[in-house]
C-alpha cells in the first residue's frame, strides 16, 4: 500500500515538476506585465505575420502528408513490391535525422549555389528565404507522423474487409471512401494531430531556411527566438503561450473527439485485448 | 434463373505449388454441398475462384447458365461468408447489412425494411446498433451471413462458418444455418476441415485433398464406401492393420484372423474402427486390456497383444454389461471393416460372422 501512494507520488510529482510547472510560468511570465502588454505583443503586425505564415505553412503541410501517409499505407499494407521494405525504412529518415541538417539539406538543393539553384534563379524562383522553402522543410520533416501512425494500422487490419466489400458489389472507389479510409481513420486523426502540432512548433530547419526576416519570414516559433534574442522577454513569451494554447487545443480536441465516439473506441480497444 | 455452379478442369498454383488440381465439380441448384479436406488441400482456394476473388490458372468457372470466369466479382452474384467473418469494424451492425444496399443506391426506406427484415431472420434485433467487436463469436457469424444475403446473391459460399466458434455455439448455430438452408433454399457451398459437420449439415460432401478432389457423394454413402484409406482415415478414427489375403479369408500379419473378403491372395490394408472391434471376456484371452477411457456416454478401450494395439470403443452401458476391466484377458471379434489393396485399390467390404447376413459388399 505504501509503496503504492510512493509510486504514484512520484509520477504526480514528476509530471508538475516537469510539465504542468514551465506550462504555468510560460502563461505566468507572459502575463506578468498585464494584460494590456500581453495584447499589444500580439497584436504587433510582425507577431501577426507570424501567426499568419504558421497557419499558412501547417495548411499546406498537414493535407501534404495526410496524402501521402493514405497513399504510402495503402500501398504497403496490400502490395508487395520492390522496394517495399526500403519505402518503409526511408519513411523514418527524417525522425532519424536532426531538424538543422533537413534545412541545410534544403538549401544544398534549392539555395543559389545549390544543385537546382541556378535554374531556379534563371526562372524566377525563389525557394529558399522564402514560403516554399519553408514549407518543404516543414513537410520534410512531419513526414513520418501520418504515415507512422497508419501503415501499422493498415497492416493489421489487412485485407479482409477490402475482400468482403468487393463481393458485396463495391466498386474501387467505394471501396476507399466507405471501407478503406473509414477503418483508419483513427490512426489518422492521431497522425494529423501530431503532424499539426510539430509543423506548428517546427524550429530548426525551418530556422535554416526562412533567413528570419521579422515580419516576413517569422513562423512563431522563429518569432520567439528573435523577441527573445532582443531582450523582448515578456513579448517573447507572450507569443511562446500562442503555442503553448495550440497544445492545449490539440489535446482537448483530442479528448473531446474520443469522447463522442467512445462506444465505437471501446470496442475497438476490448477487441484488442480480447 | 439456374443457380448451379459448375466448375470445369479448374487449376491454380501459386509460385510452381500446385494448389488446385484440375478440378471439377457440380454444385447442384438449391443444395448445400460441404468442402471437406484438411488445411491446405486447396478448398478455400477454390472457394474464392467462385467469388471472383482469384483468377484460375486455367479452367472455367459458371453460374447458371453464363461462364462467370472473367466476370467481376461483384458481378458474379455470390455472397461470400469469410472465416473471420470480416465485418466492416467501424460501422455497426445495421450498417454492416446496409452496406450492399447502400451501394447499390437503394431507398431509405427499402434499406430500412431489408435490414429490419435480415436482424429478424438472424434474431439479432436488439443489436442493431452494436459495433462488431460488441459482439460474440457467433453473433458477429450471422451478421456476416445477413450481410452477404443483404446483396441478394444466388448462390452462397462460407468459408469456415464454424472454424472460431466453440462448440456449443457451433452445434446451435449449425442447426440455424441448416433451418435458414431449408427455407431459403440458395445453392450453399461451405468449406469445412470438420467430417461431423461436413456430415451433419450437408446434403452431400466433397473430399478434396492435395487439390483434387478425392470423393463425392451423400454423407452415408461416403461413410459406407470410403473411395481410399486417405477419405477412411479422414471420417474419423480407425485401426489399420497390415494384413494379407489367403484363400478368401483375411489375415492380420500379426497372426490373427479378421475375416472373410472376395480379394485375390496377396497382401492388402485393414482399416477397422474402434466401434468395429469387440472385445470379449475370455480367461485364456490373447489380448489384455492396457486402459479403459469412459468419457461420458462413450467408453474407449485400448487393447494390446504382443506388440500390436487396437482401439475399441463402445457405449458406457455396453462397457457395464460386458464386465469388462483394465488388465482382464479378452478374445476379440471383428464386426466390420474395410480393406484396401496394395496400392489402393479397392474398398472391399470385411465380411464378418456378424456383418455378413447385415451389410452388402461393397
Amino acid at each position: 500500500m505504501a509503496s503504492r501512494f510512493l509510486l504514484i507520488v512520484t509520477a504526480l510529482a514528476f509530471m508538475a515538476v516537469f510539465l504542468l510547472l514551465p506550462l504555468i510560468s510560460v502563461f505566468a511570465e507572459a502575463l506578468s506585465a498585464g494584460l494590456g502588454a500581453y495584447a499589444s505583443a500580439i497584436v504587433d503586425p510582425n507577431v501577426q505575420s507570424a501567426i499568419w505564415l504558421t497557419l499558412i505553412i501547417a495548411a499546406i503541410t498537414v493535407p501534404a502528408n495526410l496524402i501521402f501517409g493514405v497513399c504510402a499505407s495503402w500501398c504497403i499494407a496490400r502490395f508487395k513490391f520492390w522496394g517495399r521494405d526500403l519505402l518503409i525504412t526511408l519513411i523514418d529518415l527524417p525522425f532519424s535525422i536532426s531538424p538543422v541538417v533537413a534545412g541545410l539539406l534544403e538549401v544544398l538543393l534549392f539555395g543559389l549555389n545549390g544543385l537546382l539553384g541556378s535554374w531556379l534563379s534563371d526562372h524566377n524562383i525563389q525557394i529558399i528565404f522564402a514560403l516554399p522553402g519553408m514549407v518543404l522543410a516543414t513537410i520534410f520533416v512531419t513526414f513520418p507522423f501520418v504515415a507512422r501512425e497508419v501503415i501499422p494500422l493498415a497492416q493489421e487490419q489487412g485485407n479482409d474487409e477490402e475482400e468482403a466489400a468487393v463481393t458485396l458489389g463495391a466498386s474501387g472507389f467505394q471501396i476507399f471512401w466507405r471501407v478503406s479510409l473509414p477503418k483508419l481513420r483513427w490512426g489518422l486523426f492521431y497522425g494529423v494531430l501530431l503532424c499539426n502540432a510539430r509543423a506548428m512548433g517546427e524550429f530548426g530547419a525551418v530556422s535554416v531556411v526562412s533567413g528570419k526576416v521579422f515580419g516576413e519570414t517569422d513562423t512563431l516559433s522563429l518569432a520567439v527566438e528573435s523577441l527573445y534574442g532582443s531582450y523582448e522577454i515578456q513579448a517573447a513569451f507572450a507569443v511562446a503561450s500562442l503555442l503553448a494554447m495550440l497544445a492545449l487545443v490539440t489535446l482537448v480536441l483530442k479528448a473531446v473527439l474520443e469522447w463522442l465516439n467512445r462506444d465505437e473506441l471501446n470496442a475497438v480497444k476490448r477487441k484488442r485485448t480480447a | 434463373m439456374s443457380t448451379e455452379i459448375t466448375i470445369s478442369h479448374v487449376s491454380r498454383s501459386f509460385n510452381g505449388h500446385i494448389v488446385l488440381d484440375d478440378v471439377n465439380l457440380t454444385v447442384r441448384e438449391g443444395e448445400l454441398l460441404a468442402l471437406l479436406g484438411p488445411s491446405g488441400s486447396g478448398k478455400t482456394t477454390l472457394l474464392r475462384l467462385i467469388a471472383g476473388l482469384d483468377q484460375p490458372d486455367s479452367g472455367s468457372i459458371a453460374i447458371g447458365q453464363d461462364d462467370a470466369t472473367s466476370r467481376h466479382p461483384k458481378e458474379r452474384g455470390v455472397g461470400f461468408v469469410f472465416q473471420h467473418y470480416a465485418l466492416f469494424r467501424h460501422m455497426t451492425v445495421f450498417e454492416n447489412i446496409a452496406f450492399p444496399l447502400r451501394i447499390r443506391k437503394a431507398r431509405q426506406a427499402e434499406i430500412k425494411a431489408k435490414v429490419e427484415e435480415l436482424l429478424k431472420l438472424i434474431q439479432l434485433e436488439t443489436l442493431a446498433g452494436r459495433y462488431p467487436a460488441q459482439l460474440s463469436g457467433g453473433q458477429r457469424q450471422r451478421v456476416a451471413l445477413a450481410r452477404a444475403l443483404a446483396s441478394q446473391p444466388r448462390v452462397l459460399l462460407l468459408d469456415e462458418p464454424f472454424g472460431a466458434l466453440d462448440a456449443v455455439v457451433r452445434r446451435d448455430l449449425r442447426r440455424w444455418l441448416r433451418h435458414l438452408h431449408e427455407e431459403m433454399h440458395i445453392t450453399t457451398l461451405f468449406v469445412t476441415h470438420d467430417q461431423e459437420e461436413a456430415f451433419d449439415l450437408a446434403d452431400r460432401v466433397v473430399i478434396m485433398k492435395d487439390g483434387k478432389i478425392c470423393q463425392e457423394g451423400t454423407p452415408i454413402d461416403i461413410y459406407r464406401g470410403p473411395a481410399n484409406p486417405f477419405v477412411h482415415e479422414f471420417l474419423g478414427e480407425s485401426n489399420h492393420l497390415a494384413a494379407h489375403v489367403a484363400g478368401g479369408m483375411v489375415l492380420a500379419d500379426a497372426g490373427f484372423p479378421l475375416g472373410s473378403a472376395e480379394l485375390p491372395d496377396g497382401p492388402v490394408q485393414a482399416y477397422i474402427r474402434p466401434h468395429h472391434v469387440v472385445p470379449v471376456p475370455a480367461a485364456q484371452g490373447a489380448w489384455s486390456i492396457a486402459r479403459i477411457a469412459a468419457t461420458g456416454a462413450q467408453a474407449r478401450i485400448s487393447l494390446t497383444r504382443g506388440g500390436t494395439a487396437l482401439e475399441a470403443a463402445m457405449t458406457a452401458d455396453e462397457l457395464l454389461e460386458a464386465g469388462l476391466h483394465a488388465g482382464g484377458a479378452v478374445e476379440v471379434m471383428f464386426t466390420g471393416g474395410t480393406i484396401f489393396g496394395p496400392d489402393g485399390a479397392g474398398p472391399v467390404r470385411l465380411n464378418t460372422q456378424k456383418s455378413a447376413h447385415k451389410l452388402k459388399v461393397g
